[in-house]
Order: structure tokens, then C-alpha cells, then sequence
């Protein structure tokens, strides 16, 4: 599992079902709630909705505009109230990027649940310090004419980016677009590929 | 407080590691430890503030060791225990249980048939808006600066961004105050900012070129800054 994820102490696993043993005496907990977490955050969410968003802001500018000015109301298009959600653009002049340096805020309901990277300290110290060098590390040059602009989520906002449309794309819908957005272009530690190099 | 969780701006831990095809979940547990704290939340055992600093009270060679579930466990066993939900001493006793019997379900446990369930008010886990008529100080555009002060308590100003100047860029709404909701101090909702420093007035001479930092903080955090300043 990596370094990250070193073998689990053992008095970890005792402890949580301790505690899962007495929340259920309680009345605190129900006897599927476990169950239905793993249901909702390993097969019901995950980055698809941000991703759809994101292909209908590309391919309809009214839904675009919507999506910057008032992202409940657009996200209202797939189903989902969500009150708290700001999404920033890229552009030519600017790269956003998202971190929590004081815990691991995310926007669960559009990206799912945050990859092991994004909570740790490396991300999270580095981010709004060094985020040009950070990214370079992970792979994306963002030019210094473009301003690098770091959201730290501090508060109960959260924060996605609207990525910029990669070239080779013009053809292609919103269905052909999804696939191509990935969650760390909405984290903005990445661009999105070109489709040709998508499909590699 | 002043606590290793504040970490914008810390050195020495490295390059960031991705995990090629990451599971949602690395083990089963992790699922459990989110169904609980979404209980303890839902239920009205604890909020998201308390939930937070619950956290920042771990020890701190222990928060950076410990994986993201581990920390999650280790917050929200803390306030079950301090909100009287259940005892230190069942949850030791249950714990060495569990340690001997590493196979056995939560429900090996469980003793007497299960209680009616408190109710789940999904608003607890939601909704920290507050319509209470308050009207903003600060305007987009207008220069501030973040005041200094070291709380032992919770807050939200990270301690990078204090005594900073910077400038509003959006007005956010009315939100519930985490300093004092985390310490039974009720709401306190106040004006919620998205404040934009520049990178130079953070890390001075290692300010990367071209950068900014949004922040989001509360009306309290702040002075009005000079238009000189801003």
C-alpha cells in the first residue's frame, strides 16, 4: 500500500469496532451505515459529476457562465443540491489551484473522497508556498506569466476548478469530453490531455 | 491552537506520492470510521468545528504519523468519550475484546437488542449558512489585515496568513464562527470573506513570482487594511 498506507496497527481495527459495537447500543449508529458508505463513495460518487459539469461548460456557454456565477444552480442539472461549491477558471492568464493546509477540506459531493496525497503533509504544507515548484514536480509546467492562484479551503466553501479545453477536442461532445477530465485537473494539479493523448 | 495540523508553509516532508490506482477505501475499516463520524455528526453528538479540533488535540508526533482514517478515529473517539456518549472505559474494555477476537463483527459485541435510533438531521452535517441579517463590513476591493494572535482554542486563520495584508476579493455569506462553535460557545455567525494575499507578503524574499493565496476567513480575523497597503 506504500508509505502512506504502512500495515495498520491492529489496536486501530479493535478500536473501530469497539466503538461501532457501543454507537450501535446507543442508537447512534445504524446496523447498515457502514455498508452504505462503502456503497455511496465506491460505486455512487466519484469525479463524474464535477467531469460533467465540466464537459457542459465546454460545449454550452451559457451552462459555462452559470457554472462560475452560481454552481448550485448548475449542479441542480445533474441532480445534486450542493450550496457551498465555488468553481474557478483557468484561463491564458491564469492556473487555479485547490489545497486545505489546516485539514483536508474537499468538495466530496463533485470529486468523491480526496486521494491519500491531497491529505498529507507534503501537499498540504507545500502548496501555497511553493505551488509552481510542487506542480513542476508533478508534472505540470505552469508558466510564470500565468498567475498561480491558490485556494486554501479554511472555511465550509469548497473549491473546483474549471479546467481549459485542450486542443484536438473541437469535434468532440459533451459524452466524448467526460472521460477525458480527470479529478487531479479539477484539483488543478494537472492539465487536461489532449484527446489523442488520452486515448494512448 | 497553534498545532502541527497547521502545516501551509512547513518544510522537510518531501515530495508528494501519488498511489497509482487508489482504492476509495484501503481497508474496511475506514468505511466504519466514516460511518461514524457522519452519525456522530448527524445525530447531534458533536459538529464539524468540535469534529476539527478533536483532531488538533491529537498528539503531534501521532498526527503525522498516523494515516487519515487513524486520525478521523482518533477525533471522533475522543468526543464520543468527552460528550459522555460512551465511556473510556467500555470502549478500552470492548477495544481488548476486539483485540482477542480479531474476526468477530461489531455485533459480537453488542449487548440487549438494538435501542430506536436518534433521529439523522442531514442539516447538522450541511448547513453552516446563517440568514441572520448581518450586514458585511468589507466590501470586494477593500484592503485588510488579518490580525495577529496565537489561540489555544480552534480557529481558522492559518497561522501563515496572520498579520498579513491582503485584499477581499468575494463576500461569502454569514457562516457559522468555528472559534467559538468548536467550544460550546454556540454560532456566532458571522460575515465569511474570500481574502486574496499576494505571495511576496507571505514568504517575502521566497515568494515565488506570480502567486497568490485565497483564504477564506471570517470578519473577526480582520482589520481594514490602508488603500496605500493594499
Amino acid at each position: 500500500m506504500g508509505k502512506n498506507h504502512p500495515n495498520v496497527d491492529p489496536y486501530v481495527v479493535s478500536r473501530v469496532r469497539a466503538l461501532e459495537s457501543l454507537l450501535l447500543e446507543k442508537g447512534i449508529l445504524a446496523p447498515d451505515a457502514v455498508d452504505r458508505v462503502v456503497q455511496r463513495y465506491e460505486s455512487d460518487t466519484g469525479p463524474m459529476i464535477g467531469a460533467r459539469a465540466v464537459a457542459r461548460a465546454w460545449t454550452d456557454a451559457g451552462y459555462r457562465h452559470l457554472l462560475l456565477e452560481d454552481a448550485r444552480a448548475a449542479l441542480g442539472a445533474f441532480g445534486l443540491d450542493y450550496a457551498m461549491l465555488m468553481v474557478v477558471e483557468n484561463t491564458p492568464a491564469v492556473h487555479n489551484l485547490v489545497v486545505c493546509t489546516l485539514c483536508s477540506c474537499y468538495p466530496w459531493p463533485v470529486l468523491g473522497l480526496p486521494p491519500t496525497w491531497y491529505k498529507m503533509p507534503a501537499y498540504r504544507s507545500r502548496a501555497v508556498s511553493e505551488p509552481r515548484k510542487l506542480l513542476s514536480e508533478m508534472g505540470l509546467e505552469v508558466a510564470e506569466s500565468r498567475e498561480l492562484r491558490v485556494w486554501d479551503s479554511s472555511a465550509e466553501m469548497r473549491y473546483m476548478v474549471l479546467p481549459r479545453r485542450p486542443a484536438g477536442t473541437e469535434g468532440l461532445g459533451e459524452d466524448d469530453l467526460v472521460p477525458l477530465i480527470t479529478r487531479d485537473a479539477l484539483i488543478g494539479v494537472a492539465e487536461v490531455a489532449p484527446a489523442a493523448a488520452a486515448r494512448r | 491552537m497553534d498545532g502541527v495540523h497547521d502545516l501551509g508553509g512547513m518544510q522537510g516532508f518531501g515530495p508528494v506520492e501519488r498511489e497509482r490506482d487508489e482504492p476509495v477505501f484501503h481497508a474496511a475499516w475506514e468505511a466504519g470510521v466514516l460511518a461514524m463520524q457522519r452519525a456522530g455528526r448527524g445525530r447531534g453528538c458533536f459538529n464539524i468545528d468540535e469534529f476539527r479540533h478533536g483532531i488538533e488535540r491529537m498528539n503531534p508526533g501521532h498526527y503525522l504519523r498516523a494515516t487519515y482514517y487513524e486520525k478521523w478515529l482518533d477525533g471522533i473517539a475522543r468526543l464520543f468519550v468527552e460528550k459522555g456518549v460512551v465511556s473510556a472505559d467500555d470502549l478500552a474494555a470492548r477495544t481488548a475484546f476486539f483485540g482477542e477476537h480479531p474476526e468477530a463483527p461489531a455485533t459480537a459485541a453488542v449487548r440487549g437488542p438494538l435501542p430506536p435510533r436518534v433521529p439523522f438531521n442531514p442539516a447538522l452535517v450541511e448547513n453552516v449558512v446563517r440568514e441572520t441579517g448581518a450586514r458585511p463590513r468589507y466590501a470586494p476591493g477593500d484592503p485588510v489585515v488579518t490580525r495577529s494572535f496565537h489561540p489555544h482554542g480552534h480557529t481558522r486563520l492559518p497561522r501563515y496568513a496572520r498579520g498579513k495584508r491582503g485584499v477581499v476579493f468575494r463576500y461569502h455569506g454569514v457562516h457559522v464562527f468555528p472559534d467559538a462553535n468548536a467550544h460550546g460557545q454556540g454560532e456566532q455567525p458571522q460575515p465569511l470573506y474570500s481574502v486574496r494575499f499576494d505571495a511576496a507578503e507571505l514568504w517575502g524574499e521566497s515568494a515565488e513570482a506570480n502567486q497568490r493565496v485565497h483564504i477564506d476567513l471570517w470578519e473577526s480575523y480582520l482589520l481594514p487594511g490602508s488603500r496605500r497597503d493594499g
